[in-house]
């Protein structure tokens, strides 16, 4: 019984945890979707990625409206990295993404062959999925938005 | 602001110097500016020290005490890539304002063989957005910068790449450069891709090194020499606001406001210069700023380096840009690269670059971009 509960404890303490501070996981994800939020300035309009202290564009301090940003965005530009920390496979796809609320995520691009980059990906359509990719070293899963091509 | 002349350079060649800390490298690039500029440590009022990677190392003080501790003002300076053009600037300052009549900057780096990628830093590497949320590595964020003029207005990849040709091709005539390797356009195509479209030949290798100015005011220039290079203007700005920074970094937005300030403080236009040297940190940036700094049209740099405006103009070139090979063959010691860019423009303009003298250079411009960001650009007259 006691060891029981010991291991539900265990369960309880680990964790879904974001890679990056503007994706947002709900307690019921993955059957409930997590998303890419953003904070827009009440005062000038400017959109940030996740959350704000204050407005980087007009000053203004603690006026902002969240805005859940799309899953499907577009390849603003790209580069292929062929040369990285050890350890992290490469080539890998690079992008600007921008996204049609007027935010940008900087992120992968899966689906396309890095080793034949071409003009034609500027403006390819790719849609996230959220997925888990690495265990932390306190156990906890780490997600992350991931951008696939949209055939 | 009253004027200021810079009357002592020097440069410690860029490359490896594995039994040489960096204080040394600062050191012997001070004495060698206080040197050419006839004075001595006792005649200098104030120091400033740019260094990146010992930012917290007060190098500033540890150059005095190597070199004479007189007790003076010592300022340490960190601004990414922008460190050694931002002591100049600060040096620039203290005489300009009145506060100082002779100041001493000393740009010096130390890099070891760790490369423009930078550290990985502490914490739980679960967390390492790299190669998951694209990249922030130096060579792929300015790779993007490219990709984007690309973008933009169809430059291609062999335009990139014509500029490491000419830098390379510069490089040769240039003692002081890291590598002095001519490398032909099918050469750098073919090279190891480091970051699309940036090939190996079109980033800039990384090194130890050391530069150092003396800049006094008017009054005390004149006793001094009788060859003082005016600095017409220093400008430093950071990057506004614009939509994608910093999910995309801009080095394009705070190029252009400087080059604005730059070109109203001097009273010049960019017509006027004899020479620049600017931060081709990678090919792709080179080629943006030739158009941030006005050197041509917006979207005409394509059509700039295939008409080969930017070389030398003992090879055929209009308004010469990195004569000294550029970061890509010079090297980019951080905190060395800015005080090095101004010294080879003083040498230019006291006719002393040797083979790779721009003949008659009157008016010089030097550009630097930190990431993060910060642009300096100073534009010196003789």
């Amino acid at each position: 019984m006691a060891q029981e509960t010991a291991t539900q404890e265990q369960v309880q303490e680990k964790k879904v945890k974001p890679l990056v501070p503007f994706l947002r996981i709900p307690d019921g994800w993955p059957d409930e979707p997590a998303y890419v939020f953003a904070s827009r300035c009440k005062a000038c309009g400017a959109l940030f990625l996740g959350e704000r202290y204050a407005c980087g564009r007009c000053g203004s301090v603690e006026q902002f409206d969240e805005v859940r940003v799309s899953d499907e965005g577009e390849i603003y530009v790209f580069t292929v990295i062929h040369q990285s920390f050890p350890g992290i496979e490469t080539p890998y796809v690079a992008a600007i993404i921008d996204f049609p609320e007027g935010v940008s995520v900087r992120a992968n691009v899966y689906g396309l062959d890095p080793n034949h980059p071409d003009r034609s990906w500027f403006g390819k359509k790719v849609r996230m999925r959220v997925e888990k990719i690495r265990v932390d070293r306190e156990g906890n899963d780490v997600v992350a938005p991931k951008y696939y091509v949209v055939e | 602001m009253r004027d200021v002349a810079v009357v002592g350079v020097s440069m410690v060649k860029f490359g490896r110097y594995n039994d040489k800390d960096v204080v040394r490298l600062a050191s012997e690039a001070a004495v060698e500016a206080m040197r050419d500029a006839g004075i001595d440590i006792k005649d200098v009022q104030v120091l400033v020290s740019g260094n990146l990677y010992q930012a917290n190392g007060m190098v500033g003080q540890r150059i005095v005490k190597e070199i004479g501790a007189t007790g003076m003002p010592v300022i340490n300076v960190a601004n990414a890539c922008a460190t050694g053009s931002t002591a100049f600037r600060e040096a620039y300052l203290a005489v300009a304002s009145g506060a100082y009549d002779i100041a001493l900057a000393v740009g010096s780096e130390q890099m070891g063989k760790m490369g423009l990628l930078g550290g990985g830093g502490g914490g739980d590497p679960a967390y390492n957005p790299e190669g998951i949320m694209g990249t922030n590595l130096m060579p792929g964020v300015f790779a993007m910068t490219g990709v984007e003029h690309m973008r933009k207005y169809g430059t291609t990849i062999e335009q990139f790449a014509k500029v490491a040709v000419k830098n390379h091709k510069h490089s040769t005539l240039n003692p002081y450069a890291q590598y002095q390797i001519e490398t032909p356009l099918e050469m750098v195509l073919n090279a190891r891709m480091i970051a699309w479209p940036n090939t190996l030949y079109m980033c800039c290798p990384t090194g130890d090194g050391a530069a150092a100015a003396v800049i006094m005011s008017a009054e005390k220039a004149r006793q001094y020499t009788s060859k003082p290079i005016w600095v017409a203007a220093s400008v430093l700005t950071s990057d506004p606001w614009t939509e994608r920074n910093p999910t995309m970094w801009d080095v394009n937005t705070l190029t252009k406001m400087a080059a604005k300030q730059a070109y109203e403080q001097a009273g010049i236009g960019p017509e006027d210069l004899s020479m620049v040297e600017l931060h081709d940190c990678f090919a792709t940036a080179e080629l943006v700023h030739y158009e941030n700094l006005m050197l041509c049209g917006e979207g005409e740099a394509g059509e700039f380096i295939d008409k080969g405006m930017p070389y030398h103009p003992n090879m055929g070139g209009k308004i010469p840009v990195n004569v000294s090979g550029g970061l890509l063959s010079k090297g980019h010691p951080l905190g060395a690269t800015g005080v090095a860019n101004i010294v080879e423009i003083v040498w230019h303009l006291r006719e002393q670059a040797g083979d790779r003298q721009v003949p008659g250079a009157k008016v010089g411009l030097a550009h630097v971009i930190g990431l993060g960001s910060a642009c300096t650009i100073h534009i010196l007259k003789r």
